[in-house]
């Protein structure tokens, strides 16, 4: 199916199971422990074995010299696979270095090599038996020395212009001209990267943690160099992914190759404290941006510019992206530049882009608004646009953003805010309020499913379709229990498996909107036959409560099946809609914040976000995703930083202990309010994405409460303590 | 924490309660290198029932549960002590399993994930997980479910936590005193605040 007009009625508007708040259909598996993640297939396949990967210890350079002759001899040790050993390896796509390194090493902790043992312990104790000489070469590891040195990106558009920004911007009477920068950031998910491998011959099934199966099916293919009709990927559960599950990482490899050399299925997880160097991370922004009003507070000149770095061949973050799309005003520049670091690879993590670009410019719309003398509020919706301001011709699907800021304000109790900084107290706490706009665009990728009605009358659903706890089993379901007219409970959901048709995948928080589009397909497919089947009308035919109807005729479903089952497999793919129009989702983020007056300690005491993301399909579940995105943008606000040892070139707090993440006592209650709405513009389920919009903003929203508590304004993240105590204000 | 408390406990209810004293050890790859494992059996219930196990000395309660006895709620997020994924209860308190090795616990009756209810038959605290959606990818579901049930256990039997006000006062359940006792486990995909209304519910009495 293709969908390239606007959605008109269709089933999903019944919204008798779409759109309800319905409890996940995997929770009693997930609740009870009975959920298997990759690790744990104990089920699948018997007689495992154990790798345990060695991760080098320079950051650049090369391997002078492996002595493994210890570790061979180590109690229970069945192999070890070194670059030397494994044969031809071929970078995946998707990755920048290589998952197995050596002799020439890319990064801190870049896997060397993997040993495998009868045992867990066996494997540990003999990796750090694992001898290796390296031979160090001088690497770049700090982004503001490496900044002047660096370029333009290839790809991706890495600068825009409209109208003449610095004249706009010398001739503006009020302006402002700051530089924020953003930390390098670990995804830190719960459950490490894992794989259990098993070769049948040259046929090879990899049970693993991976968000895109397609895409990881295609580079295990291409990184051992075998047919990719060869490789079988199954992910049917993973434990948080956050972006960092988007691509095949060095433990499915290692597996892979583990388990040829022992003959033998492998099985291979990261240690927590490999993690961070071994995988990617969100890289760390030099952020300068420039706005330019007249004395009303209408923007005349806004410009942003943004400086990252990754290893040779990697990418930039995009963290300028949204400005090109958020805000009015003629004169318009942006620009992205790419600096090399010898860093371990930066990649995708939550709403890659806009995540560390609106914690910068969130914060400098708050500066202006107070350089203005005007609420942040006011300032905003003030320079709203409802089409794309780069190419008015083209306007936003729905935009709907003062709506959430404004019903933001009123459930807040925004106007009880003290527009001057610093003089709210409760006790020993300075209060501040804070708000940011959320933005991030709506992605939509092709998807695939395939439906099949069992004689049962049970209702099959198969995709590739990953569930990292976003919810897919549930809204699947939900829409193919809409769709084929029964409950929930006759709707069976298969996913991550790369014998299944291939979906969108979970990333971009294009998946909601896109996977389910895919089943919709699939399923207008199965109506079709069915109701062949039956003798009856497939135009006109209905489908509810478990019947086919056509007039006053009316046929059970499962009839249709009663000479076997009824397989019908579509896919939704998307014309130029988002060509034509702007697909975007919005909101609004509130933050109240309390700021120890003596010790500059800072508590979130209050949260809410107001999103217009198109139609819901599950409120609990969506709200679910916006709450634990607002919860990782309070991490990237007040905690989250790798530390990089510029020396030897490592993030150095490595683990759950150095690298601070958000725990309970950290979070209060939050509330998210999502506007009613459509949009027929994005596909017939006329949803957007949840999942990273929550993020978008968040951070800012934090800072700027920050601001607002005590009148220190922090502009390198995180807003930690000691960056406020030094202008704290005087106590009375 | 009170050095002198704990100079008072025997070695081993250190191991087996000190969760917060762990740091990740590398075991010594001596022994290995000079011969084979060594291997010693041990007993002890799990989910009331008896389990005998041949283990390497050097496998954790974790790695017990989950290869050996293939009891694979329990989760490995960080194996050392800093995550909270393998939080159980082992005579009737929570632990983290991968700070504590198998063999210590002779004669130790566990409860695991498992053994708290099935899919068929939920417990309160799981039942109340998914009505409030407090889990999203649920890789640390099984870690939270266990701490919040101990935690509700630890507050009836008057033990105090760092926010508690009045320590001579009965304590009472509140859900500060839950975010604080909470904190050794963490929720990566933020499910916080609904994880919090699960167990209030039940804390409340109105699951
Ligand atoms: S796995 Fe035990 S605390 Fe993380
Ligand atoms: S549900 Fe994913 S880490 Fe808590």
């Amino acid at each position: 199916m293709k969908f390239d007009t606007p959605a008109t009625t269709n089933p999903i508007d019944q919204l008798k199971v779409v759109g309800k708040p319905v409890d996940r259909i995997d929770g009693p598996m997930k609740t009870t422990g009975r959920a298997p993640y990759a690790y744990e297939r104990h089920d699948a396949i018997p007689d495992i074995a154990y790798g345990y990967v060695v991760g080098a210890s320079i950051a650049k350079g090369r391997i002078a010299s492996m002595d493994l002759s210890r570790a061979k001899a180590a109690p229970g040790v069945l192999a070890i696979v070194t670059a030397a050993e494994a044969g031809k390896l071929t970078k995946g796509d998707f990755n920048t270095a290589m998952l197995l390194g050596g002799p020439e090493i890319q990064h801190y902790h870049q896997a060397v090599a993997v040993v495998v043992a009868q045992t867990f312990e066996q494997a540990r104790a003999a990796a750090n038996l694992v001898k290796v000489e390296y031979v160090r070469s001088k690497g770049s590891f700090d982004l503001a020395s490496a900044k002047d040195g660096a370029t333009k990106p290839k790809d991706g558009g890495p600068d825009s212009a409209v109208g003449d920004f610095d004249a706009a911007f010398a001739a503006a009477p009020v302006t402002l001209d700051e530089t924020y920068t953003t930390p390098d950031h670990g995804h830190a998910m719960m459950e490490p990267h894992a794989s259990i491998a098993a070769w049948k011959g040259d046929k090879l099934s990899l049970w693993t943690s991976n968000q895109m199966i397609a895409w990881g099916a295609g580079d295990v293919a291409k990184t051992l160099g075998i047919p990719r009709e060869n490789v079988r990927l199954m992910s049917p559960f993973i434990g948080g992914g956050f972006g960092g599950k988007l691509f095949v990482r060095a433990e499915a490899i290692l597996a892979a190759l583990g388990a040829k050399a022992a003959g033998r299925p492998v099985k291979v997880a990261l240690t927590r404290p490999l993690m961070f160097n071994n995988t990617t991370h969100r890289p760390a922004t030099i952020q300068r941006i420039r706005i330019g009003t007249d004395r009303d507070g209408r923007i005349t000149a806004i410009g942003h510019e943004s400086w990252s770095g990754d290893l040779p061949g990697g990418g930039p973050e995009t963290a300028v992206q949204q400005t090109r799309l958020l805000y009015a005003g003629a004169n318009r520049m942006t620009r992205t530049r790419l600096a090399v670091l010898d860093l371990p690879e930066g990649n995708a993590m939550r709403a890659p882009g806009e995540a560390p670009g609106l914690m910068a410019l969130e914060v400098a719309v708050d500066e202006m608004a107070e350089k203005l003398g005007m609420d942040p509020i006011d300032f905003r919706i003030l320079n709203d646009t409802q089409v794309d301001p780069e190419k008015p011709s083209r306007p936003f699907s729905q935009r709907r953003l003062n709506e959430c800021l404004r019903t933001g304000a009123d459930k807040f109790g925004w106007s009880r805010r003290s527009r001057t900084p610093g003089q709210t107290r409760d006790g020993r706490w300075l209060v501040g309020m804070g708000v940011a706009a959320a933005f991030r665009n709506n992605l939509v990728m092709k998807s695939a499913a395939r439906v099949r009605l069992e004689t049962s009358g049970v209702v099959t659903v198969e995709t590739d379709m990953t569930d990292i706890g976003t919810g897919s089993y549930t809204i699947i379901a939900q829409t193919a229990a809409e769709m084929m007219g029964v409950p929930l409970t006759r709707v069976n959901v298969r996913l991550g498996d790369s014998s299944f048709p291939v979906s969108a995948g979970s990333g971009g928080q294009w998946g909601a909107n896109s996977s389910t589009a895919g089943v919709y397909a699939a399923c207008m497919k199965l109506r079709e036959a069915v109701a062949g089947k039956l003798g009856l009308d497939p135009a006109t035919a209905e489908f509810a409560d478990g019947r086919v109807r056509v007039g006053n005729q009316s046929l059970p479903l499962e009839k249709a099946a009663a000479q076997g089952p009824v397989t019908a497999e579509d896919f939704m793919e998307y014309g130029d809609l988002t060509k034509t129009h702007q697909q975007s989702t919005f909101g609004g983020h509130f933050v109240e914040v309390g700021v120890d007056a003596d010790t500059a300690e800072i508590r979130i005491r209050r949260m809410l976000a107001v999103c217009a993301a198109g139609r819901i399909l599950n409120p609990k579940s969506a709200r679910s995703q916006v709450i634990g995105a607002m919860v990782m943008g309070a991490g990237a606000a007040l905690m989250e930083e790798l530390v990089v040892d510029k020396r030897i070139g490592f993030f150095a707090n490595h683990d759950l202990a150095g690298y601070e993440v958000p725990v309970h006592a950290d979070i209060p209650h939050q509330e998210v309010i999502f506007l009613d709405e459509t949009d027929p513009m994005s596909s017939p389920m006329k949803a957007k994405g949840v999942g990273e919009l929550g993020i978008c903003g968040v951070g800012a929203a934090v800072a700027n409460a920050v601001y607002n508590a005590t009148g220190v304004r922090v502009r390198e993240y995180p807003v930690t303590l000691d960056k406020l105590l030094e202008g704290m204000p005087v106590l009375a | 924490m009170a050095i002198l408390d704990d100079l008072q406990l025997s070695r081993r209810e250190v191991m087996a309660t000190g969760a917060a004293i762990g740091v990740a050890t590398v075991p010594a790859a001596a022994d290995a290198a000079s011969g084979q494992p060594s291997i010693m059996k041990v007993s002890f219930t799990v989910n009331g029932q008896r389990q005998t196990l041949e283990l390497d000395t050097r496998t954790t309660l974790l790695d017990a549960l989950r290869e050996h006895l293939k009891l694979t709620g329990s989760k490995k997020g960080c194996d050392h002590g800093q995550c909270g994924a393998c939080t159980v209860i082992v005579d009737g308190r929570r632990i983290n399993s991968c700070l504590s090795l198998a063999v210590m616990h002779e004669g130790d009756e566990v409860t695991t994930i498992e053994g708290l209810g099935s899919p068929e038959k939920l417990h309160p605290l799981q039942a109340a997980f998914v009505r409030h959606d407090g889990y999203q990818c649920g890789y640390c579901t099984p870690g939270q479910i266990c701490s919040a049930k101990a935690v509700l256990d630890e507050i009836k039997a008057g033990v105090p936590s760092h926010v508690t006000a009045d320590l001579t006062a009965k304590i009472q359940f509140s859900e500060d005193e839950l975010r604080e006792r909470m904190s050794g486990n963490i929720c990566r995909c933020g499910a916080y605040s609904n994880i919090v209304a699960a167990v209030a519910e039940v804390a409340e009495g109105k699951a």
